[in-house]
């Protein structure tokens, strides 16, 4: 390779499958290139549970021989992909950051990893994460915390933090997450890349292990809005092993993307503007405010009066669902097993060993919020603020097309600032959380740095199934933050 | 001492003959080798989903349809509770919203019994005790298979309106016809595809509330049904008559020793904690849905006893027991034949218990002709029926073969002449108005035809001979 | 609204703890349950509100009647599901005893 020609570890993905399907780069050798960046800063990094290496080269292989024979390989050709260690990878260990799962291997692939190896990408390795996705740092891992590739003393946010970070690192041009309450997004701003919530029911569930099945949903980590685009062309779609599957075909978006924001009505959602937002985080929102109305849209202020109970209704909702989606953990079938004389007692030692202590909490006040005397109190009335939270938006949105928001209330914070204090970790969410209540999509884009010179990330917001519009609006202000338009760069 | 009344409430489990299972595409099958027809999704596994089973919610309407019930949106809920044999420690089943509500069984007496409601749920897998002689208490380990987890069961609920355990079987034995005739289920008590609990209590006769009621499992047919509701009603009986309460538990009928023992409760108090089940979405059973389902139902037993006793006029006991055994289809259409309705009838009661075999509508229908036009006796028809449902043929043809030529008139009138000329004393005492020698004469009559005589027609010549 | 130090108790989170089994030591009930007080305080907010008209949402799609065939698809191997198993026998799943029955 002449020095030329820029190494594939600086282009963002649709770049490299570009050049892959016409055989100008090969796949393996794009492999090898992010192989060693992993090599270099991993250790200190930690991005990830487990490098695919292996399988990895026999699928960059096969991808370059596709072309040589003439056929396409997909539209992600030779990209390499991190997966979060909560999707299931057929014959390749899948822990969730867990001692529970810690060795199993599930016998059959994610719908979405189906899906990126039957587009010609290259899965690179599963990436670590707050356990069994509950947390806001991917401290709560139990193979160790990741750190921020920006500034490694600081967290890279959660709890797809692998995925972030892989990204942020130039490890993978691109990775998956997962987000139940902002665990793409917030990440994906605290480590300066673009994460994508997709719509609830745009990109099937099957082989995502479960954290709040009716929050849940996988999205992109990407570089750039293009990028995340492309990965969400290939995993979006219907898919007939999710009940809860949207039926409507994937969305177009890249040929999209470039349509700009001439018209649009944008609304800066008050109720995430206030107390608790750090006022350099609230500066770059306004500033992107700023860019969307130079490049035609028109700005106003929106509200959405509901959102404010969207933490507490949250810390109900998904911590219920995952008392009864992590009951499974049981000893009996897979994964961990400590011994006891009876089943009852093999179950609760097993648990008890298996899970860390912020798995225990959320299962414990889950339980408790479904427990005879509390369910209506609690998870009743948290299902009922629920409804309250979308009809809001929805009123928001006959006035707007997009709303905007701050991801994190802060740029990244030290390890172990928040982690002994379970409430201010949970206030991490509170931007995010509305959105995945909704079952609406959004995505946060980089939109410059904070007074530390750490990542802000802006959130777009956007009605069901609208993504197609989100993402305009966040490559316009992608193109603003690199100078393309007035406003961005600060 | 006063007079107690029994209320049992009856829950039906029954596994829908679906050929995959509620949630996934595994086969539905009894007895295959364990752990072979399980999947991501039954075998709970991390990230697997459940997607509903179309043909386990027509049965399910089905069902719900033929018990005249109200087939309703609904929705699934989660139970939440730890068991081995349950692969997600939590079971999808229906709860406040089923798919079922408000039937109704008929009983074959007419007693009309309540449903409640008639549910979708999944079933679980199935443990095998091991040491300790196989008893739960005792075993030193249990062995789980899964082939059964996740299969559709329907949980039938009665209302209370049963009052014996005669009533119960009789509830049991209706459902399982109405299970058979929709085809919802194979509904065998022996295999466990249908499986019955049993909500017994006891209070004066004359009452109009409740008793504390005891639920009983463990009941493997409708005999231990009834044996348990009975044990359960005399120990209730006893303890309230000391002047001691029924305590409301789960009890354990023990097929052994005849009695229901209290099952070691769980160290934990139950707390299903059910909420919404987030992988699934609602069901709403359009109308033009409910409407092809409800098209493709059969006449239900109920429906067959009413016309089967309409047309052939016979008594609800006989009724019952050739709709039971679905020979009702057979008399009706040989009727239309031609048959003999009443003839028909006591053949199909009594002589065609096992299989119809080669027995055609015709031939059932030609073989009552001949019974009824004295050409055979009762003892020959049985024969021939016999014949025609071994190998089949013309009821004529098979009378020939075996010997049994109709007598033509003369003959018979001949042998009559003979017998009454024989015999001038006891002719004497017939025409005094003695009918006890019409039995001597009919002897007389068969010894000289070697058996061939209808006593029937031998009693009508000795009556016109006496008459004209 | 129930005040805080009355929200949850220990027993409470020992009975949830029961439930959901899992085992705490003294140190981490005390924890738990300042931890737990302290998010149900949070919810106040949600508590507080009169919603008795409102409807939950259980799931944020409308979607309804999303069914499959009755086909039988491919199970798993049998050797690989077990193999997955911390302890087989006689190609069952093998756990200690069971005290008390199923719900
Ligand atoms: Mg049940
Ligand atoms: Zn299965």
């Amino acid at each position: 390779m002449s020095d030329a020609v820029p190494p594939s570890t600086s282009l963002p993905a649709v770049e490299i499958a570009a050049a892959v399907r016409r055989g100008e780069r090969s796949a393996v050798e794009v492999l090898e290139e992010h192989l060693a960046v992993i090599h270099e800063r991993e250790h200190e990094i930690h991005a990830f549970n487990l490098l695919m290496d292996d399988h990895a080269r026999v699928a960059a292989a096969h991808v370059d021989r596709q072309v040589a024979a003439g056929h396409d390989p997909g539209p992600l050709a030779g990209v390499p992909v991190a997966l979060k260690d909560n999707l299931c990878t057929s014959g390749v260990p899948t822990t969730c950051s867990s001692r529970i799962l810690e060795g199993w291997c599930p016998p059959y692939d994610a719908t979405v990893v189906a899906r990126l190896r039957m587009a010609g990408a290259i899965l690179i390795g599963k990436t670590n994460l707050d356990e069994f996705a509950m947390g806001s740092s991917t401290e709560h891992s139990a193979f160790g915390p990741t750190r921020n590739p920006h500034d490694p003393a600081r967290v890279p946010g959660g709890s797809s933090g692998g995925s972030a970070a892989a990204v942020a690192a130039g490890f993978a041009p691109l990775a998956l997450g997962s987000d139940t309450g902002g665990s793409i997004r917030q990440p994906a701003s605290l480590c300066g890349v673009v994460g994508v919530k997709p719509t609830y029911g745009r990109v099937s569930r099957y082989g995502l292990v479960a954290f709040a099945s009716s929050l849940d949903q996988i999205g992109p980590l990407a570089p750039t809005v293009a990028d995340a685009a492309a990965a969400l062309e290939v995993i979006a779609g219907h898919d007939p092993l999710d009940s809860t599957s949207v039926p409507e075909p994937a969305p177009e978006l890249l040929a999209r993307l470039g349509e700009g924001v001439e018209g649009l009505r944008v609304g800066v959602v008050a109720e995430l503007m206030g107390e608790g937002i750090a006022p350099d985080v609230r500066r770059r929102v306004e500033a992107a405010a700023d860019a969307l109305a130079e490049a035609g849209a028109k700005v106003d202020d929106a509200t959405v009066p509901a959102a404010t109970y969207g933490l507490s209704a949250y810390y109900l909702i998904a911590p219920a669902e995952a008392s009864s989606n992590l009951a499974r953990y049981d000893g009996v079938r897979y994964g961990l097993r400590v011994d006891a004389p009876t089943t009852a007692a093999m179950n609760t030692a097993t648990r008890t060993a298996g899970f860390g202590a912020e798995v225990k909490r959320r299962i414990m006040l889950g339980t408790y919020a479904l427990s005879a005397g509390y369910y209506d109190a609690y998870y009743g009335k948290a299902q009922k603020v629920r409804t309250l939270i979308i009809r809001d938006f929805a009123a928001a949105y006959e006035s707007f097309d997009l709303l905007l928001s701050p991801v994190s209330p802060t740029t990244a914070f030290p390890l172990g600032a928040k982690a002994a204090d379970p409430l201010t970790m949970y206030l991490s969410d509170v931007c995010t959380i509305p959105s995945n209540l909704a079952g609406d999509p959004s995505v946060s884009v980089p939109f410059g740095t904070g007074d530390d010179g750490l990542a802000i990330g802006v959130q777009v917001l956007a009605p069901a199934l609208a993504e197609a519009t989100m993402l305009r609006a966040a490559a316009v202000l992608e193109d603003a933050v690199a100078g393309n338009h007035p406003g961005g760069r600060r | 001492m006063s007079e107690w009344e029994t209320v049992v409430g009856l829950e039906v489990h029954c596994e829908l003959a679906t050929a995959s299972k509620l949630f996934c595409g595994c086969r539905n099958a009894f007895g295959d080798e364990p752990n072979t027809n399980v999947c991501p999704v039954c075998l709970g596994l991390p990230g697997s989903l459940p997607v509903l089973n179309r043909g386990a919610v027509e049965l399910a309407m089905r069902l719900g349809l033929a018990l005249g019930c109200e087939v309703r949106p609904s929705t699934f809920h989660r139970k939440n509770y730890f068991y081995p044999d349950m692969p997600k420690d939590y079971q999808i089943s229906q709860y406040d919203e089923p798919i079922n509500v408000d039937g109704v069984i008929e009983l074959p007496d007419g007693t009309r019994i309540g449903v409640e409601r008639a549910h979708l749920e999944e079933d679980t897998g199935k443990s095998t005790h091991v040491g300790g002689g196989g008893r739960i208490h005792e075993a030193d380990r249990s062995l789980v298979d899964y082939n059964r987890a996740g299969v559709p069961l329907v949980e039938i609920v009665s209302r209370p309106d049963l009052r014996s355990a005669e009533q119960a079987k009789a509830y049991v034995n209706e459902l399982r016809a109405v299970l058979l005739a929709t085809g919802a289920s194979d509904a065998r008590m022996e295999e466990g595809s249908m499986r019955v609990d049993a909500n017994v209590s006891v209070r004066p006769a004359g009452s109009s509330t409740f008793g504390t009621r005891c639920e009983v499992k463990n009941l493997n047919s409708t005999r231990s049904l009834a044996r348990a509701i009975d044990y359960e009603t005399r120990r209730q009986i006893e303890l309230l008559t000391d002047g001691e309460p029924v305590v409301q538990q789960t009890r354990h009928w023990d097929e052994a020793d005849g009695r229901t023992h209290p099952l070691r409760s769980k160290e934990e108090a139950f707390d299903y904690r059910y909420f919404p089940e987030p992988d699934l979405v609602a069901l709403a059973p359009l109308e033009e849905w409910q409407a092809a389902v409800a098209e493709a139902l059969p006449l239900l037993p109920a429906a067959r006893r009413r016309r089967l006793a309409d047309v052939t006029g016979a008594g609800i006991a006989s009724v019952a027991v050739v709709v039971e055994r679905g020979l009702d289809h057979l008399v009706l259409a040989a009727m239309e034949a031609g048959g003999d309705a009443g003839r028909l009838m006591v053949h199909a009661e009594h002589d065609l218990a096992g299989t119809t075999g080669a027995l055609d509508v015709d031939a059932f229908a030609g073989l009552t002709r001949m019974e009824a036009d004295g050409a055979l006796t009762a003892t020959q028809a049985k024969a021939v029926l016999a014949e025609l449902v071994a190998n089949g043929g013309d009821p004529q043809a098979v009378a020939a073969a075996l010997g049994y030529e109709a007598l033509s008139g003369d003959v018979l009138a001949e042998a009559v002449d003979a017998a009454v000329a024989a015999n001038p004393g006891a002719w004497d005492r017939f025409l005094a108005g003695d009918t006890k020698v019409t039995g001597f004469f009919v002897g007389q009559v068969m010894k000289a035809t070697a058996g061939k005589a209808d006593g029937k027609a031998v009693t009508a010549l000795l009556r016109q001979r006496a008459a004209g | 609204m129930v005040p805080m130090a009355e929200r949850i108790t220990p027993s409470d989170v020992a009975h949830v703890a029961d439930l959901a089994r899992l085992e705490l030591s003294p140190e981490e009930l005390e924890l738990f349950t300042g931890q737990l007080a302290d998010v149900l305080d949070h919810a106040a907010d949600v508590e507080a509100l009169d919603l008795s008209e409102v409807v939950p949402t259980a799931h944020p799609l409308p979607l309804v009647n999303v069914l499959r065939d009755d086909v039988v698809r491919p199970s798993l191997d049998r050797r690989a599901v077990l193999d997955a198993a911390p302890a087989v026998e006689d190609h069952r799943f093998q756990v200690p005893p069971v005290l008390g029955e199923p719900g």
